[in-house]
């Protein structure tokens, strides 16, 4: 029973570390790989505004998520937007803003026990047995609620569906008007305030430390890729998978192998189904 | 009204009568032809002779880096393989070599060619069932390896766990670990461009990178060919990797270290890619520089991370390109 | 008919998603003819190249060479085994001189087991190559740029390219497409002589008139499908041909 209670838990923080990485370059086809360092600088932007302006904790949040916004614009239109259709340049540019982002916190001082965001609740409840803290309820209520809204917004309304349109037929879509540029500076805004957002729903569990920013990384590649680049329903289904992976080898194994067990799955991934789980057939083409 | 200028780029004259091997007449044209690989070798050689010993140390580990580029910019450059799996070809060559010297008493003269072989023969099967994957995916999963290497030396504790392979034989003679690597380096520069010029399996190569149909329809295997190309790559990561291991008398997890999988992209972005030389550059400037920035810590790649974003965005030519066009032609504005 | 069976294809089946590109298609072909390939645009003519050849993975049937069952063949054996192809687009490499580009095909296995050891230095044997098949009327043009060459040119170099391998079999993707009157006119005669040579074809074909007149056997394609199959009179007076053609018209192309 513990195994399945924090089994979800670990998928969904999966889900909401890897959506906003699926969702940019599932739409925008930028791989933007500054998405770790976006999820630490909104936790540490959040701390900033917690403390030292001492704001009340909604608000900070509320704040800080804008403000990732608009550096998810401006790394669009500043950056990436030169580099566009060289995929690795983007990745080596994406990177580089992201290193340069969680390097320079690294160096004002971003590590050990002084930066920590305090949970939502401190309470916890029981379910069947299990102990679970009101901040985990409360990520699997957010990441719900997210989805829904995300399903929402690509499915019925115009903007999201202008996404969708520039991600299946890029060319297509500017025939028919859709600003490709305008619709990827979105698709980049909105991946990196879903990154954000993880960042301040999951760094209550612990520190924020630099060290996550590559963890969320890797974790975010590890479910795209498995879950067919770009596809979000994959990387949910990705999300599941590895998350459950993690938490058995967690309790049978040690906890140093979680870690190995994302990589792994990656790497058995790519080789058996290179499209993923839920890649489609052009997605096959290019890759092999 | 507004005054157009438009920037002219003309060919030096030395450079169109060069060109073509008939027409050089004078030994400046020879020089012209020639200058540019005889400064590098004459760099290569009398450069470590003349700096201090701290800073022999750093050409030395330079070179590492000078290998691995190479190896990058010849895979993805004359392959079409984005490898990222430097630090998996240091880390095998390192720890191979130490084993074969902690555990069985090689002597390191033949514990580094011994692991350079069998360490490449190992990158290359452990890449082999990915070799069909394109561009980014080769990327990801080659950049993973090492990651996971690391992280599996670490959970279960082989070759030392995290505390690595200690108390290796070292090379004591200094001159020879200098000049074991830059001979090599010069070997292998002028090795690789001259397969991938004049040899017919460069030519194999050239087309597995943009014409695989075509080498297909020659009944040429290409996950064969691939396998040949990661061979000679993870050779060079591998020797790079053994050495290492035995100029720090130690093989360890750092040895698995992302910085051997991003420095060669890093130096090929800044050097140029397209010609075997600017990866070279790249690792020559970078690795000096981020030595002379040590003292601000990790500052220092947050510069790192700014000079490559701006190379990649802003000036893709790199600096190799740039100092050819200057070299090979001349410009000025012309009004339009 | 004493002839050696050389390739059998049988009940050849594959699907796009729910197209049926190419629909249980069979065929025998002889040692030394020249069969052709006709049928309109999206017939699954180069569908079924593919198939035989191993480009594409086919969904189910077999294909048999030389009394081997090749169907699961990976690509580079098929050709290696003696069954060559050319593509209908063009595929040379452009940045290299037009003897290069025949340069990996005489590096593989099948060119070094065919000369025995004897094929000296490659650039001179793709050169000789290359000279054979019309490249000798300019001896500059076998070092220009693949590039920078003419269509004629470029679709000379792609059977250059199968040429190299010395096989037994060569199916040609359009070789007449997009060439004008003349270019044909100087293309008939090379396949005929590669036919004398030994060297059996199979031309997928929109030139009908040319067709006609070099091929022994014409195989028809429509949706897929495999109309008929017999000597070019008989295809040319089959009313289902015209139909799947014209949908019963005129049959002014021909003339």
């Amino acid at each position: 029973m513990e195994l399945v209670i924090y089994g979800i838990i670990n998928s969904v923080s999966l889900i909401l570390m890897s959506i906003g990485f699926a969702l940019a370059y599932g739409v925008s086809r930028v791989p933007n790989f500054a998405h770790g360092a976006l999820f630490i600088l909104t936790g540490y932007i959040t701390w900033i505004f917690l403390y030292q302006a001492g704001l009340p904790y909604a608000l900070a949040v509320i704040l800080s998520l804008i403000i990732i916004a608009l550096i998810g614009a401006a790394l669009y239109q500043l950056i990436l937007i030169r580099v566009r259709g060289m995929p690795i340049s983007e990745i080596i540019a994406s990177f580089g803003v992201g290193l340069a982002i969680l390097e320079l916190l690294r160096w004002a001082g971003l590590r050990g026990m002084t930066y920590m965001l305090p949970p939502f609740m401190k309470e916890s409840l029981n379910i069947a047995g299990v102990p679970v803290s009101y901040h985990r309820v409360i990520i699997v209520g957010a990441a719900m609620i997210m989805l829904f809204f995300l399903w929402y917004f690509t499915h019925y309304t115009k903007p999201g569906l202008a996404l969708r349109a520039i991600a299946q037929n890029e060319r297509a879509a500017l025939v028919l008007g859709i600003d490709s540029d305008r619709a990827a500076t979105v698709a980049v805004s909105l991946g990196a305030v879903l990154a954000g957002l993880a960042g301040v729903l999951l760094l209550p569990l612990g520190n924020i430390v630099v060290e996550m920013g590559y963890e969320v990384l890797v974790f975010a590649i590890a479910v795209s890729v498995c879950g067919g680049l770009g596809s979000w329903k994959g990387a949910v289904v990705a999300s599941f998978l590895i998350g459950f992976a993690q938490i058995i080898t967690v309790t049978y194994l040690a906890s140093h192998y979680h870690f190995v067990v994302a990589l792994l799955i990656i790497i058995i991934v790519l080789i058996t189904k290179p499209s993923g789980l839920y890649g489609r057939q052009k997605e096959l083409e290019e890759r092999v | 009204m507004m005054q157009e200028l438009r920037k002219e780029r003309l060919d030096r004259g030395i450079k169109v009568r060069a060109d073509s091997i008939y027409a050089i007449s004078s030994l400046k044209e020879i020089m012209f032809l020639m200058g540019p690989g005889l400064i590098l070798v004459f760099g290569l050689l009398v450069l470590p002779a003349v700096v201090s010993p701290y800073w022999q140390r750093v050409l030395c580990i330079a070179g590492v880096y000078v290998l691995l580029s190479i190896s990058f910019g010849f895979l993805a450059n004359y392959v079409g393989l984005v490898c990222l799996g430097g630090a998996l070809f240091v880390g095998v060559g390192g720890y191979l070599s130490g084993i074969l010297n902690a555990y069985f008493g090689l002597s390191p003269l033949l514990a580094i060619p011994l692991a350079t072989v069998a360490g490449a023969f190992i990158c290359t099967l452990l890449l082999l069932p990915c070799l069909p994957l394109r561009g980014v995916y080769f990327a990801i999963i080659s950049f993973v390896y090492p990651l996971l290497a690391g992280r599996l030396i670490a959970a279960t504790g082989v070759f030392g766990g995290t505390d690595g392979i200690a108390e290796l034989d070292v090379l004591t003679n200094k001159w020879v670990n200098i000049y074991l690597i830059f001979i090599l380096i010069l070997v292998v520069v002028f090795g690789i461009s001259r397969l991938v010029n004049y040899e017919d399996l460069g030519l194999v190569f050239r087309g597995v990178k943009d014409n695989e149909q075509a080498i297909t329809a020659s009944g040429l295997n290409i996950t064969f060919y691939k396998a040949q190309a990661v061979f000679i790559g993870a050779a060079l990561g591998c020797f790079g990797g053994a050495y290492l291991s035995h100029l720090y008398g130690w093989a360890g997890m750092s040895l698995f270290a992302i910085d051997f999988s991003i420095l060669p992209v890093a130096a090929t972005v800044v050097g140029g890619s397209g010609i075997l030389y600017g990866p070279l550059l790249g690792a020559f400037l970078l690795i000096p520089i981020s030595e002379a920035l040590r003292a601000f810590g990790t500052l220092r790649i947050v510069f790192y991370a700014i000079v490559l974003v701006f190379f990649v965005v802003f000036w893709t030519e790199g600096v190799l390109e740039y100092v050819r066009r200057k070299y090979e032609q001349f410009e000025h504005w012309v009004r339009v | 008919m004493n002839k050696e069976l050389l390739l059998q294809v049988k009940d050849l089946c594959k699907s796009f998603g729910g197209v049926k590109a190419v629909n249980n298609v069979s065929f025998d072909l002889y040692r030394g003819d020249i069969m052709g390939i006709i049928g309109p645009n999206g017939s699954g003519k180069t569908t079924l190249n593919n198939l035989i050849t191993g480009f594409i993975k086919k969904d189910s049937g077999k294909v048999y060479f030389k009394g081997k069952d090749i169907s699961s063949w990976p690509a580079y054996k098929i050709v290696d085994a003696g069954l060559a192809r050319t593509f209908q687009l063009l595929r040379p490499y452009p940045t290299l001189p037009a003897f290069k580009n025949l340069i990996p095909p005489l590096y593989s296995p099948r060119a070094r087991r065919t000369s025995r050891g004897k094929l000296g230095d490659r650039a001179a044997v793709s050169i000789d190559i290359l000279e054979e098949v019309g490249f000798e009327r300019d001896a500059r043009v076998p070092y220009k740029l693949a590039g920078a060459l003419p269509l004629g040119y470029l679709k000379r170099l792609e059977l250059c390219r199968c040429l190299a391998l010395k096989p037994e079999l060569i199916i040609c993707d359009e070789v007449f497409s997009g060439l004008s009157m003349s270019e044909i006119a100087s293309m008939v005669p090379l396949m005929e002589r590669l036919q004398r040579e030994g060297i059996t074809l199979i031309m997928v074909e929109h030139r009908l008139r040319e067709l006609f007149k070099i091929a022994n056997r014409v195989l028809v394609l429509n949706f897929g499908e495999k109309i008929t199959e017999g000597s070019p009179q008989e295809i040319f007076n089959d009313e289902k041909v015209k139909e799947a053609y014209f949908g019963g018209g005129e049959t002014y192309v021909f003339s």
